[in-house]
């Protein structure tokens, strides 16, 4: 096993949610999930490389990357939860009230 | 085979391409899924490869962390929106203009991804091995040392950001009954003594009838 195995799963991972964000524009919450996903894929690079480099301070990043992305997914979700409310749909093309 | 699969380094070699392939396959699985409660559910099985993934790194505490907050927390607060909100999402007609565009920036930027791997970066990383640790090395111990000295500070604005978050989300979704009889804080807070709360009136002494028993 080498780092670059590692590189190339990430990569994979984050061309696969980049993807999954224009596929669903029926459903905020899917491009939430492939938010999610992109996070995941930095972090295995963020550890990867931290290991085999020995250096611990990768980690302690990925630490912080997870705090605000759970941050983050609350306040989504919660913002999503109005949204669903006032208008009753989560598609992303009906959501352009805001558009200049 | 069976020995030369548990070799150690061919098991690891193993477990590697076991957890990647499931990790991929739940991720594409979490983009196409119709139903977002499969999604949901495919990308708890993405995050729980993925820890594995971390474990091979031998990072165990942030393993242990995805799986105790992302599979704990976080995918749970998933669910429970996503069972509330009863979304009806309908059947797409063939491929959207979306779903071109979004393979062909995917596409190109996996290809952008690989070529700059092959042909650039590949001789400068490190090609060794992963750190061989002696016995009795803790991971834990290591990130605590980190994290409790040279990063304090983050660390305590990470706990700020956490409270932000909780409020944030409380205030967004909170509603009021509309009968609900409350008292403005605001208001209370701007009360004065002697000129709202409380009033002399003066007035003359009432002969009222005393119903006691004594005179």
């Amino acid at each position: 096993m080498s780092l670059i195995h590692y590189l190339v799963l990430a990569g994979v991972l984050f061309v696969i949610s980049l993807a999954g964000i224009y596929i669903n524009r029926r459903n905020v919450l899917i491009l939430l999930m492939s938010i999610e996903l992109m996070l995941l894929a930095v972090n295995i690079n963020f550890i990867a490389f931290s290991s085999y480099l020995n250096d611990i301070q990768g980690q302690v990043f990925v630490f912080f990357i997870l705090t605000v992305a759970a941050a983050e997914a609350a306040i989504g979700l919660a913002i999503l939860v109005v949204i669903f409310r006032q208008r009753k749909s989560l598609e992303v093309d009906k959501l352009n009230e805001l558009e200049g | 085979m069976i020995e030369g699969l548990l070799n150690p380094e061919n098991f690891q070699i193993f477990l590697f391409y076991t957890f990647s392939t499931i990790m991929l396959g739940a991720s594409l699985a979490v983009v196409t899924m119709r139903n977002s409660i499969y999604s949901a559910l495919f990308l708890i099985l993405a995050f729980f490869s993925a820890a594995a993934l971390w474990l091979l790194l031998e990072a165990e505490f942030l393993a242990l962390t995805l799986i105790l907050v992302y599979v704990g927390a976080v995918m749970v607060l998933f669910l429970f929106v996503i069972m509330m909100l009863d979304v009806k999402v309908k059947p797409k007609s063939g491929m959207s203009n979306y779903t071109k565009v979004g393979l062909l920036v995917a596409a190109i930027m996996g290809v952008e991804m690989v070529l700059l791997l092959s042909k650039k970066l590949v001789n400068v990383l490190p090609q060794d091995d992963l750190v061989k640790h002696i016995k009795g090395h803790s991971n834990v111990k290591e990130v605590a040392e980190n994290l409790y000295t040279q990063y304090i500070l983050p660390f305590e604005l990470a706990s700020v950001i956490l409270l932000v978050a909780i409020v944030a989300a409380i205030l967004l979704t909170l509603r009021r009954r509309k009968d609900y009889k409350h008292v403005n804080p605001e208001s209370q807070v701007h009360v004065k003594a002697k000129e709202n709360r409380m009033k002399i009136v003066k007035m003359e002494p009432e002969k009222g009838n005393y119903i006691g028993g004594d005179e």
